[in-house]
């Protein structure tokens, strides 16, 4: 394994990582939580894809990068579908947004 | 070098867990909850390379599915307080 190679993994993994405490820290200090969903995209979709393109760099091509490649296909197509379904139903349900009318106050189960 | 990797995720997974803790409204819960899925599929994969052991992939590819029906279950149960009785038609 050329360490060319290796080290674009190490790289992409290192960036993956990072990208998912971002978004996990995200998760914890946004004050609504429409915003906190937003948040938690950003693991989803950045954390997950350069971890996976890490590990596929590490795998080289055979099987296992295949694999991989349908672990982010599934994550690329369900977590925007789960992450609408979640948004919708906190809408639906009343969950106001914290808008900026004044003294915006956090979100409060209604 | 997988190590950084899944200490970063490790990381990730106790603060997705804090906010199920703290979180306000059932949303934030599901929303953590379905983080913590996400990163537990990589975790899965992570781990699978450090084994050795290329099955660990096929757990993870399941996982992801079981993650995202559960979220989808939660979330129509607590949009429609039930989870509707079969055949009777859902209200849009």
């Amino acid at each position: 394994m050329s360490a060319a190679v290796d080290a674009l993994s190490w790289a992409f993994l290192v960036a993956g990582g990072v990208f998912c405490v971002v978004g996990a820290v995200g998760l914890l200090r946004m004050p609504d939580f429409y915003t906190r969903v937003h948040a938690a995209s950003v693991t989803e979709t950045l954390g997950a894809g350069l971890v996976l393109a890490g590990l596929m760099l590490q795998a080289g091509p055979t099987l296992v990068c295949v694999k991989l490649a349908l672990i982010g296909l599934l994550i690329l197509f369900t977590s925007p579908t789960a992450t609408h379904a979640l948004t919708r139903a906190a809408m639906v349900r009343g969950l106001k947004p914290m808008l900026d009318d004044g003294g915006g106050r956090p979100s409060k189960q209604s | 070098m997988f190590e950084t990797a899944a200490a970063a995720l490790l990381a990730t997974l106790a603060l997705a867990l804090a906010r199920a803790c703290m979180g306000p409204s059932v949303f934030d819960r599901i929303q953590a909850a379905n983080t913590i899925g996400t990163v537990v599929v990589l975790l899965l994969a992570v781990i699978g390379f450090m084994g050795g052991r290329p099955e660990f992939l096929d757990l993870a590819l399941v996982y992801g599915f079981l993650n995202v029906v559960g979220t989808i279950v939660i979330l129509k149960f607590f949009r429609y307080g039930s989870l509707g009785d079969p055949g009777e038609e859902e209200a849009g």
